[in-house]
């Protein structure tokens, strides 16, 4: 990737909805695209990746399906609520409502594409072909919108039945109206019903009509449009559905009263994005089968991304694209990073260069230091014995994660309920100070601990519960011993019954009377609180015996299977941590990148004579950057003539050196026509602009600028 | 009684099923007819009638079209986004589709007027031709040539039409400055409450007396008359509310004659409606479904029940930033956001204007520099200039929290606007930890 990448975005922005079907045009001869020279398994790492991003493709797919589920299926119920009941409800005619759901979908409007398209796909499966999605930007005015859901419907009824392809033809321009397509709906719902007669009753489909972006519609053309569709609401049965970013009160602030009456409104909630974000995270990160891995650098970039900026999903995912993309072209070991299978598999056949590869892997060479000193020469010098070492590591990478992930979940089960979420609310937060350091060091794993050594006895069984659902479905054999332990701690504390819980009941009534006799002094009742500590760590219930003997057992577990991932041997391979460059790519700064470009040109031309000190403003520069360098000193108007004299003093002081000639300093119509050219890419970059206030002046646009 | 309305040259049936049909309109409908005359005289060229919402104009003009059989073309002008599709709805309706298919593709007045001579010559006119023109408000913004040209389209076209405009607004509004054709105007003034008593309960339920559904309508008037005269949304409440009224007497609690018991039954029920389904804050399935399982007695949640809106934590602070952009004045950022500010008592600093309250003004259009500086101020960690902070900002303009002042395409130095209100920006800025109150100059 080269530096200039960067500079391509300009200025303002505003949300990217990019394409779905990039993906399809990359298979053409792309699989050369990260062989290098004297590389072979370039195309082998491309085919990997490939095959990665598709497993995350559906799994997001799906996972957008499950959640939307739920609230799709209670939209399709509406519509077809309204579909059967209009005819019954006589009144609601009369007033001519227009059934409308509103369907909240939260700010990460680059998500929104795919749930609306599968509530299309959903609704003309199973309820009416008359569907139309209209977005805010194609509307500018009544007719655009009318013309929009003309279009739509008439030409997708075209494209069903192909026969007659003449007069179902758009009508003119000049005839786009909700009463042309009263007509057409006659036509076409007569069609409909001759076809299906064995199911008589369903007489009116619904014309549903989506509008995407609520927010973003002009309300007067969204109030004529619900005007004029009121009107025709006992002939055509509309049904519309608000996309609604924000909240249902928008309904309410952009349409008055006489219009909001004339619709009836409902309101489905979608899925928090949030929710959505941890089931993917659950599915493609927290997750031993998918064998690409992100360092926990990565993971913060990219959900700080999610959470400071966008809430997209979406563009999570694409994040995730992109490190499994840089992965794969920057790291050539990553053709292990694969299934087990394969994995060992290339691993038996890896060329020579990437054994070396291996060798200098740093947590390869700290896996060296550790071994004895033969072993050690053995190592450096004999490929094949690297190569089945290399088998055996890779294999406990593999058991280490299987390993990991069911632990993670039952300290995040343990620790989740616990008050002020000490290891943080999210399963992410623990998995990221997991993998940062030595979980058991910090301070918040302490006082995590401490929380956990004070539970009552159902809620530690009740936690230790959880756990054992989660190990239950584990696969390794470890993992079922851990099982068997936390259920046979489980039955222990459940037997432990009636004696002991006696017992402390007794002895907590006394001591609690005694100490509401005292007066209370403060020093004093600090006392008796540190005497009735001491007096517990002497004297322990068998409950309390056993609830530390549970709380060390499962600290024994963090320390031996929640080691952060680096320290394994080989995992560089599966894991991408070079998050400065995730951060460069995903969270461009245009501004900085035109400034630096502008006032440090040698950063992106690599040009030697280019290097100036810090200040100066050298001659060899493109007039660009000089004539940049030169506005900085000046303050809110700058005078042309000025600028200009100081433009032809910068470039003169370099002909000074070569030669003494006569014209020093002087103006010729090429400098002139340059330093023109040079302002006049300034004004297009939207560093100055032509100004009114002083004529042969411009003003500066940027810092100290108007 | 209904008065019986007098008009010679239409039969006198239809006339007195007419005065039927317009229950309280009696003097209205008179003076049109009688301004209408014989069926065969010239009319006056233009009528202009106004009245609030529902107060029977459009019901009116087009029931004594429809019942006295007169050739008309009534035409709702919101529907015409165009000049075209008027000239095509009238010229349709009067001759027929054929004549409106000889227009070309985008006509102009004149295209119009040449068809229509064209047409009326073919067919002369034995009796007066009308156009009712619908929301007749939205003519100006057609053509500004259009609404003068309609006003004596008789002349124009020299045939026997009259243009009838339908309005809620006063003609005031309309008349052109060039000036333009008088038209005569028609005041169609609101229901008093004893006309919508008598109007509403004209559409009793069949399994109940009349009586009891006028002691129905009594009381729902009772209720809303003080926020609503509207006669459509009257009538829709009517409905709603109509099955919960009788639950007494289907029950057996109540009989018809006990109008006391009843009032006390759906009295606090209709209070609760004109708060939510009223307002629309529920809609009127959901209100009937609420009426079906009284037994849950949950409070639907309303619309405006749902103002939490979810957002990324630097659209918060862009948020606040430009909250406060927007209600504080520019000079006082010094204090707010500088560290060593000096001591500045807000009475010495005051000019006169900025005396009164910021909130009571309305928020203030600010450039895009300050909301910037504002944010880098406000906000708790170093955040680089990136693109997303930016595309934050347009899309929280999209979202209509901010609103742009001036050209969208506006690329150099945009200005912006908050839209939200304090209420919502103290429940935002708590989800920050930030205390808003503290940096705001009104409540220094």
């Amino acid at each position: 990737m080269n530096e200039t990448l960067t500079t391509s975005s300009v200025s303002k922005g505003c949300f990217v909805f990019k394409s779905a079907s990039k993906k399809r045009k990359r298979h053409v001869g792309l699989d050369e695209y990260l062989v290098e020279a004297d590389d072979d398994s370039g195309r082998d790492r491309f085919r990997i990746c490939q095959k990665l991003w598709e497993t995350v493709q559906t799994s997001t797919e799906e996972i957008q399906n499950q959640l939307n589920k739920k609230v799709l299926d209670s939209l399709v119920e509406f519509i077809k609520k309204h579909e059967l009941g209009s005819s019954s409800d006589v009144w609601r005619q009369r007033t001519s409502e227009i059934p409308t759901a509103a369907l909240m979908l939260g700010v990460n409007v680059p998500d929104h594409a795919m749930t609306f398209r599968s509530l299309c796909n959903l609704l003309q499966d199973s309820v009416t072909p008359f569907v139309v999605s209209v977005h805010a930007k194609e509307c500018a005015a009544v007719k655009h919108l009318i013309q929009k859901v003309l279009e739509q419907l008439m030409g997708k009824a075209v494209s069903v039945d192909e026969e007659q392809e003449e007069d179902a033809a758009l009508p003119q321009k000049a005839q786009c109206t909700i009463s042309a397509l009263c007509q057409w709906y006659k036509t076409a719902t007569k069609k409909c019903s001759q076809k299906k007669n064995d199911n008589g009753l369903r007489q009116s489909l619904p014309v549903v009509v989506i509008f995407k972006d609520f927010e973003a519609f002009n309300s007067q053309v969204l109030q004529d449009f619900i005007h004029i569709c009121s009107r025709y609401i006992q002939e055509l049965p509309f049904i519309f559905v608000f996309g609604i970013a924000t909240s249902p009160s928008a309904i309410q602030h952009r349409l008055p009263h006489s219009v909001s009456s004339l619709l009836c409104i409902e309101v489905f909630q979608s899925v928090s994005c949030t929710q959505h974000l941890a089931s993917v995270f659950d599915k493609l990160i927290l997750n031993a089968h998918f064998p690409f891995k992100l360092s926990s650098r990565v993971i913060q970039v990219l959900v700080g991304i999610f959470l400071y900026h966008d809430f997209s999903v979406q563009n999570f995912v694409k994040g995730l694209q992109f490190s499994m993309l840089e992965h794969f072209n920057s790291q050539p070991l990553s053709v292990l990073c694969c299934r087990k299978r394969e994995a060992l598999l290339c691993a038996k056949t890896l060329s020579q260069q990437n054994v070396e590869r291996i060798r200098h892997l740093p947590s390869f060479m700290r896996y060296v230091e550790t071994q004895e000193p033969e072993e050690q020469v053995k190592l450096l010098t004999s490929d094949q014995h690297v190569k089945e070492v290399c088998q055996t590591l890779l294999k406990s990478l593999h058991k280490y994660h299987k390993n990991y992930f069911p632990i993670l979940q039952c300290l995040h089960s343990l620790t989740s309920s616990l008050p002020k979420f000490p290891l943080g609310k999210h399963i992410r937060e623990l998995h990221v100070s997991c993998n940062e350091k030595n979980l058991w060091e910090t301070e918040e794993y302490d006082s995590a601990m401490q929380l956990l050594r004070i539970l009552a006895k159902n809620e530690l069984v009740a936690a230790l519960q959880g756990c054992s659902d989660i190990l239950q479905s584990a696969s390794t054999k470890r993992m079922q011993t851990v099982f068997q332990q936390v259920e046979d701690f489980i039955n222990r504390l459940e037997t432990l019954e009636s004696v002991s819980s006696e017992d402390s009941s007794v002895n907590g009534a006394i001591s609690g009377k005694i100490d509401y006799q005292r007066k209370t002094d403060l020093f004093q009742l600090q006392k008796t609180l540190l005497e009735k500590e001491s007096r517990r760590t002497k004297k322990m219930s068998p409950f309390e015996v056993l609830r530390s003997q549970v709380i060390e057992f499962i600290d024994s577990l963090v320390r031996e299977y929640l080691t952060p991932a680096h320290l394994q041997p080989l995992s560089e391979v599966c894991y991408f941590s070079s998050s400065g460059i995730l951060r460069q790519r995903l969270n461009v700064t245009p501004r900085t990148s035109i400034q630096a470009a502008l006032s440090h040109p040698y950063y992106y031309l690599q040009n030697e004579s280019l290097k100036t000190n810090a200040g100066t403003i050298s001659s060899a520069a493109p007039d660009l950057c000089i004539v940049y360098k030169l506005h900085l000193e000046c303050g809110r108007l700058i005078n042309l003539y000025d600028w200009l004299e100081a433009f032809v003093t910068v470039l003169s002081a370099a002909e000074d050196q070569d030669a003494d000639s006569g014209d020093h300093g002087q103006l010729d119509s090429l400098k002139h026509a340059r330093f023109i050219q040079a302002v006049s890419e300034m004004e297009f970059l939207g560093f100055v602009k032509s100004t009114k206030q002083k004529t042969d002046h411009v003003a500066r646009l940027t810092w100290g600028g108007c | 009684m209904p008065v019986t309305l007098q008009c010679p040259g239409y039969p006198e049936d239809t006339l007195r099923t007419l005065a039927e049909k317009l229950p309280c309109r009696e003097t209205q409908v008179t003076s049109l007819l009688s301004l209408m005359g014989q069926p065969d005289h010239y009319s006056y060229p233009s009528v202009f009638i106004y009245g609030h919402r529902a107060t029977g104009k459009s019901h009116v003009v087009l029931t004594i079209m429809k019942d006295l059989e007169l050739p008309h073309a009534s035409v709702d002008c919101v529907e015409c986004v165009s000049a075209g599709l008027l000239f095509y709805q009238v010229l349709s309706a009067l001759f027929g589709p054929d004549s409106a298919a000889l227009l070309p593709r985008c006509p102009s007045l004149s295209d119009f007027v040449r068809l229509y001579k064209q047409m009326s010559s073919n067919t002369p006119a034995t009796q007066t031709r009308y156009i009712v023109l619908d929301r007749a408000e939205r003519i100006r913004d057609m053509d500004f040539s259009l609404l003068p040209a309609l006003l004596r389209l008789q002349e124009l076209v020299n045939d026997n039409v009259t243009i009838i405009l339908l309005s809620e607004i006063v003609w005031e509004k309309f008349r052109p400055n060039t000036g333009c054709f008088e038209p005569l105007l028609f005041h169609f003034p609101d229901y008093s409450k004893v006309e919508l008593v008598q109007i509403l309960s004209k559409d009793h339920h069949p399994s109940y007396t009349p009586e009891l559904y006028a002691s129905y309508i009594n009381i729902l008037l009772g209720v809303f008359f003080s926020v609503c005269r509207d006669l459509r949304e009257l009538r829709h409440l009517a409905m709603l509310n109509f099955s919960k009224f009788c639950e007494p007497l289907e029950k057996g609690e109540a009989k018809e004659s006990d109008i006391h018991k009843l009032w006390k039954n759906i009295e606090p029920h209709l209070h609760r409606a004109m708060q939510t389904v009223y307002l629309r804050e529920v809609s009127s399935v959901q209100w009937e479904q609420q009426q079906m399982d009284e037994k849950e007695a949950t409070a639907l949640r309303g619309l405006s029940a749902h103002a939490h809106i979810e957002l990324p934590y630097y659209s918060k602070f862009l948020l606040i930033a430009a909250y406060l952009a927007s209600f504080n004045p520019a000079r006082t950022d010094r204090r707010f956001f500088l560290k060593s500010h000096g001591k500045i008592k807000k009475t010495n600093f005051l000019k006169k204007h900025e005396k009164t309250s910021n909130h009571l003004l309305g928020p203030k259009p600010f450039p895009l520099d300050r909301l910037l500086a504002i944010f880098y101020s406000v906000v708790d960690s170093r955040v680089a200039p990136t693109a997303s902070i930016f595309s934050q900002i347009s899309s929280l303009v999209t979202l209509q929290l901010l609103s742009q002042v001036g050209h969208d395409d506006q690329l150099d130095s945009p200005k912006y606007k908050c839209a939200v209100s304090l209420d919502f920006i103290l429940a935002i800025s708590r989800t920050v930890s930030f205390d808003v109150v503290k940096y705001l100059y009104d409540f220094l």
